[in-house]
């Protein structure tokens, strides 16, 4: 199988945004346009002269992706070229979430037959790991460091799945680098609906987080057996599928595992911080009827 | 001021500024048009989605975006994807845009945007000036500047073809004036769709995002390269000045209409003192003009169309007789207490063996009026720089000294 994005970019041993970008091309094909806004994925892959994309590419700035999107789908339809070609969005979680939601919102809410997929890494890891509204609660990043009177993040996470579903998108998933069959499936399946979908990728990074590059995988797989990532798929806005997890495991061995979690395991009070982070896990096992 | 062919007049119709360009944009045959609706800017989009609903511009999408930011971004898309892209807005809208427009140019992208001159805030104000396309004048735009609702919508299917041009590809402001146009009624002959097809043909072009043959567009630039693509921008600009020219030549031969290249001149063959400005003052001018010739007074005047590129060669050859030239500014750079013309007019004689005094007024800033008798207390002062020199370079005109 031709591979739609070359090898020879310069994103890092085990990166999760490219692991993401080739599971997305593979499980669409040639057919689509890719639009990247400003980020790790954007900058590894696009270096002047040289590019990684073997499909249609474009990155204008960090915050517009939504509406680039839109303005390529309604440029196709009015020119009656859209026919089978996807416009998809492979976005950071700043870009999603923080500085690019008011455009993502007016193109949902506008019903473009766009999909868009945010690569979650949960920090602005391209410009060094800074805090975004996708940063987990006490995750200690360079902007939200842990210290003497403080364990890192004290927000919690902005659940971004639920606001796209009450833009009323036909689908939204979530899903992981992890488990690669089950993201390429829920893509296709985002292709397959007419109108806005959006696919929610939790993307271990190994330079943010803070693991050995052999680990992504584990780390991902991890996030899902502690509950900690909910897999589940909403369809005009009701769950109709989620993935069980069996023998659930403590949230300790997937933080224990990442440098952003460590001041939990070597600081006074870090149990009390870590209950409260089993408490997140044990609420999704309710909301979303995993067990 | 439109030249028309006599048989024209009888095609006369009396309509609003706003739906002229809307009528112009129309006959154009834009593929996408994306807009977010600001005062004086809503009655352009509001008659452009009337034609949209009634079917008027076929395979068109208008697209109801939610901010100025998106309505622009959503063009870069939409451009990129090989589109003939419209928009329109002022003021606020446009400096929200500030970052998107620097996007648009650098990507070579085309596209044409009316801007109807606002002031910006604070304090809020709605009227007339031109600090907002003014101020964003280094984001790689042309700017061209209309006269009259005659030349804003005419000046459409000129920017369309000066931006399209294979060896331009940057994106153009049409700017006209914030309800002193955009709201004014006036008979004019509403843009010839059959001319129209004529002189403007479909957008085509080989960078586009197309699955059959994929480009990638907005590539990283490290220091190695990213001078160049801004020199290319620069030499994309300079070739734009003949292009400004040739497309309204053919303008001219085909519809029968002219107002000028870059540049337009008024009696300045012989004039001691040269006014200079852009858009609806042009008509102030001159009429000011007319009376002061009459009463043996040589003043001409110079109308600069092409704000960028900068005209500086038209300009130096227009001014090379006269004894001072007033630069008249409805903007203003807070700080160095001069507006954008009369810089630019400084920096272009400098280096140059033209040594005339040069001259500059902040004027009709927020919409305020701008009588023939401001304009003759202005040629006065300008009489008395030619007989013992510059005492105020550069100066506010009709300050209200209660307010102060």
């Amino acid at each position: 199988m031709k591979e739609l994005l070359s090898p020879g970019h310069t994103a890092c041993p085990a990166c999760c945004d490219t692991m993401i970008a080739k599971f997305t091309l593979r499980a669409l094909g040639e057919d689509c346009i890719i639009i990247s806004p400003t980020g790790c994925l954007e900058v590894t892959t696009s270096a002047f002269p040289t590019s990684s994309w073997n499909v249609p590419w474009i990155h204008s700035l960090f915050e517009n992706a939504g509406a680039v999107a839109s303005g390529i789908e309604a440029a196709l339809k009015a020119m009656n070229k859209k026919e089978d070609t996807k416009v998809v969005v492979l976005a950071g979680d700043g870009g999603t979430l923080d500085i690019g939601i008011r455009s993502i919102s007016g193109a949902f809410e506008r019903g473009h037959d766009i999909i868009y997929i945010c690569i979650d890494n949960e920090a602005y890891m391209n410009t060094g790991v800074q805090r975004s509204g996708a940063t987990p609660f006490n995750a200690t990043t360079t902007t939200s460091p842990s210290g003497k009177v403080s364990f890192g993040n004290p927000l919690p996470k902005k659940n971004m799945p639920a606001i796209m579903n009450a833009h009323g998108a036909p689908y939204v998933a979530t899903a992981t680098l992890a488990y690669p069959k089950d993201f390429m499936k829920k893509v296709k399946k985002a292709g397959s609906i007419e109108g806005p979908t959006y696919i929610h990728a939790h993307a271990p990074c190994t330079t943010g987080w803070g693991f050995d590059t052999s680990k992504t995988v584990e780390i991902g797989k991890l996030a899902v057996q502690t509950a900690l990532w909910p897999l589940y798929e909403m369809e005009n806005g009701t769950i109709t599928s989620v993935k069980k997890v069996k023998n659930k495991k403590p949230v300790e061995e997937y933080l224990r595992m990442q440098k952003r979690f460590k001041h939990l395991f070597t600081k006074e009070g870090g149990e009390e911080e870590i209950a409260k982070i089993q408490k997140i896990a044990d609420e999704n096992i309710d909301i979303f009827g995993l067990q | 001021m439109a030249i028309l062919r006599e048989a024209d007049k009888d095609k006369m119709t009396v309509v609003e500024g706003s739906y002229a360009v809307a009528h112009a944009v129309k006959v154009c045959r834009p593929h996408v048009i994306s807009a977010y609706p600001i005062t004086p800017q809503t009655h352009i989009v509001e008659e452009l989605s009337q034609f949209i609903a009634d079917g008027e511009i076929p395979n068109c999408a208008y697209m109801n975006v939610e901010s100025e930011f998106s309505a622009l971004s959503a063009l870069v898309g939409s451009a990129a994807t090989g589109a003939r892209c419209y928009s329109a807005t002022t003021s606020q809208g446009l400096a929200l845009m500030h970052e998107v427009l620097f996007n648009f140019s650098g990507l070579r992208l085309p596209m044409v945007m009316t801007i109807v001159n606002r002031a910006l805030s604070a304090p809020i104000n709605i009227w007339n000036d031109q600090q907002d396309s003014i101020s964003q004048r280094d984001t790689g735009w042309i700017q061209l500047y209309a006269e009259d609702i005659q030349e804003a919508s005419d000046m459409i299917a000129q920017a369309y073809k000066i931006s399209e041009d294979k060896d331009v590809l940057l994106p153009a402001m049409v700017c006209m004036d914030g309800f002193i146009l955009s709201h004014v009624y006036e008979p004019l002959v509403l843009l010839e769709e059959d001319l129209t097809n004529e002189y403007l043909k479909p957008y085509e072009t080989n960078y586009k995002l197309d699955p059959k043959n994929p480009l990638s567009f907005g590539a990283f630039a490290d220091p190695s390269s990213y001078t160049e693509f801004r020199y290319l921008q620069q030499q994309a600009m300079d070739k734009a000045i003949n292009k400004v020219e040739e497309a309204a030549d053919e303008f001219k031969e085909l519809y029968g209409r002219y107002y000028g290249g870059v540049i337009d001149t008024y009696m300045t063959e012989d004039a001691d003192i040269i006014l200079c400005a852009m858009g609806s003052i042009i008509g102030t001018l001159r009429d000011v003009v007319d009376n002061l010739r009459s009463n043996g007074k040589k003043v001409g005047l110079l109308k600069v169309r092409a704000f960028r590129p900068f005209p500086a060669e038209a300009i130096k050859q227009a001014v090379s007789n006269t004894s001072v030239i007033v630069a008249l500014d409805k903007n203003i750079s807070i700080g160095l207490n001069e507006g954008a013309l009369l810089t630019e007019l400084k920096s272009i004689l400098y280096n140059t063996n033209l040594n005339m005094p040069v001259i500059g007024f902040s004027i009709g800033h927020g919409g305020r009026d701008i009588p023939e008798k401001t304009i003759e207390d202005i040629v006065q002062k300008a009489e008395n720089v030619i007989k013992s020199g510059i005492s105020h370079e550069s100066e506010f005109v009709d300050l209200r000294e209660d307010l102060i």
